[in-house]
């Protein structure tokens, strides 16, 4: 890469700022729709808007419609009890089955690496039978459920993880005394930190952007997530696009916050995320 | 502390994996195993199931209507296959000794994080014929004759469709092909740099080599993600308009046509296909490592 000629390198800057303008352009013409009146939009879609303080298309949003008070609400909701959940369970199943040998170790891996095959929604014909007979639909507590009990990706990542956590650490406890509950919580679930944010940044992303499953089963309208909200305003009352625009920057905003605040642990997360499959 | 540790062991065990596991049994293999049995049924999901031995599958396999759709899942493979290749470039540009390169990256990797079902009503706000942002665009740019009905041209929809999956995950692909370059020592293309190797030739026999693994699970996900397209032609589209891909149908035939043993039979040949082909990459994958 040394003796690179300068034609290569504005080859290179000219492919990259095609594709920052490919990945720009949709929501920066969102963002300005977004603050102009209808009738601004209609005349000119490039034009930048008038008045830059037109928040009318937000204060409808926030006041019209139900994302601030029920969609973020119910969202924060699933995602904090979700992912404290996965957490929980992933490193008590690693504990469990990277410390110890017994006779269905491996069967019970094998499960978890099938299952984590199977794609969540085709087994939905099924899986809607057995919570309408467990009563869920309509249930805030139902997608909870949903996803702590098909979550497989946070065990396979907790269980690649303890294998790098030596052994001699619970050795060495146990010389000492300490009880296996002691190790696991003292020892085991503080060393395994990375592997916990990146399971709370995977399921996080998984569970705010998750469309199917509260679609399925959280069709009343107290009971809307940030992803069935904008579906339902969108859909029938086919509002305009000003009103839909700032929708969609007031969803995406919480979103690249985070983004931006926690990128290094963001690009760690899915890249480990994704290898370790 | 009394306890030995083989009680404690037990304790742990038993403590430590009784809810896991019930989780596992009742989302994931209950439902599994009904699917199967579901789809030996005639049955409307709510009054008497009747068994039909085969005739799910007979029906299936013998009208072309249900497997005439994966042609439509054939947009997100080759869009999927674009967009690795895309994401290869861009992390190996980012790679090098670029000025501004953290900046290019947080912007590319961008559309992942927002949100999908916003970003497909973003998307139906670009490509919307009479209102659309993309054909003012065009026009704006002297393009006029490139200006398409992109979502009501039935040979051009489903293009449009899956341009929005390769826009939203090409950043995520080229951050973990990013990930993976950055782990491979500096020191082996110093090496090749001594031994006279062209950066074309550096790119051949060390970069390639040591993304094999990342790439052959990359093009995996893109194969089965294509299989499983649903939520962007779903949300944008309802499946109409030639847009209906193979789990829309499952999902149609099954939940808004009752028949719930048809869904459930089309569930199971996707279930089958997906594994099929994990299964090869797996073999595959396994005869690379010997």
């Amino acid at each position: 890469m040394r003796e690179q000629s300068v034609f290569v390198r504005t080859i290179q800057y000219l492919s990259l700022f095609i594709g920052v303008f490919v990945v720009l352009f949709p929501p920066y013409t969102v963002f300005i729709t977004s603050l102009k009146t209808k009738q601004e939009y209609l005349q000119n879609r490039f034009a930048l808007p008038a008045n830059w303080l037109h928040w009318e298309n937000y204060e409808f949003i926030f006041t019209k419609t139900k994302i601030l008070t029920t969609a973020f609400p119910n969202t924060l909701y699933i995602i904090g009890l979700s992912v404290a959940g996965n957490i929980i369970l992933g490193t008590m199943v690693a504990y469990a089955l990277g410390r110890f040998d017994f006779k269905l170790k491996k069967v019970i891996i094998g499960m978890y690496l099938l299952a984590s095959v199977t794609p969540l929604v085709t087994t939905q014909v099924a899986t809607y039978g057995l919570m309408n007979s467990l009563g869920l639909i309509n249930n805030i507590h139902a997608p909870i459920l949903l996803y702590l009990g098909a979550d497989v990706i946070s065990i396979i990542i907790y269980l690649q993880f303890i294998r790098n956590i030596s052994y001699s650490l619970d050795e060495s406890a146990m010389l000492e005394g300490a009880s296996l509950f002691r190790i696991y919580w003292n020892i085991i679930f503080p060393l395994l930190m990375p592997a916990t944010v990146t399971v709370m940044i995977l399921r996080t992303i998984y569970i705010y952007n998750d469309f199917y499953i509260p679609f399925l089963y959280m069709t009343k309208t107290n009971l809307q997530v940030v992803s069935t909200s904008i579906f339902q305003f969108v859909g029938p009352n086919a509002a305009s696009w000003n009103y839909i625009a700032a929708m969609i920057i007031v969803i995406f905003i919480p979103a690249i916050i985070l983004f931006l605040f926690l990128q290094k642990f963001i690009y760690a997360g899915v890249t480990s995320g994704s290898v370790k499959e | 502390m009394n306890v030995s540790y083989n009680t404690q062991r037990t304790i742990i065990l038993v403590s430590f994996l009784t809810v896991p596991l019930l989780l596992l049994l009742t989302f994931s293999y209950y439902p599994l195993l009904s699917l199967f049995y579901y789809s030996f049924l005639e049955w409307d999901g709510l009054t008497e199931k009747a068994f039909v031995g085969f005739q799910n599958y007979r029906e299936i396999f013998g009208n072309a209507e249900y497997f005439g759709v994966l042609k439509n899942n054939a947009y997100y493979f080759i869009g999927g296959l674009l967009q690795t290749g895309l994401a290869l470039y861009f992390a190996v540009l980012l790679n090098s000794k670029l000025k501004g390169r953290n900046g290019f990256r947080v912007i590319l990797f961008l559309p992942y994080i927002m949100h999908s079902v916003a970003i497909v009503f973003m998307f139906q706000a670009l490509y919307n014929n009479q209102y659309g942002t993309l054909n003012a665009f065009l026009d704006l740019v002297g393009l006029s004759g490139w200006k398409q009905n992109w979502l009501g041209d039935p040979s051009i929809v489903n293009f449009s469709l899956a341009f929005v999956s390769m826009w939203k995950y090409m950043g995520l692909s080229m951050v973990i092909f990013l990930g993976t370059l950055q782990s491979i020592p500096q020191d082996i293309y110093e090496a090749a740099r001594i031994d006279g190797a062209s950066s074309t030739q550096q790119f051949l026999h060390v970069t390639l080599p040591s993304i094999r693994k990342v790439m052959e699970l990359l093009l995996l996900l893109t194969l089965t993600g294509a299989l499983e397209a649903f939520e962007i032609p779903y949300i944008m589209m309802l499946g109409a308009n030639n847009t209906e891909t193979f789990i829309i149908k499952t999902v149609d035939v099954a939940f808004k046509f009752q028949q719930v043993g048809l869904g459930s039979a089309l569930a199971v040949v996707m279930l089958l296909i997906v594994l099929v082909f994990v299964g090869l990459q797996r073999l595959l994958l396994k005869g690379g490592d010997e």
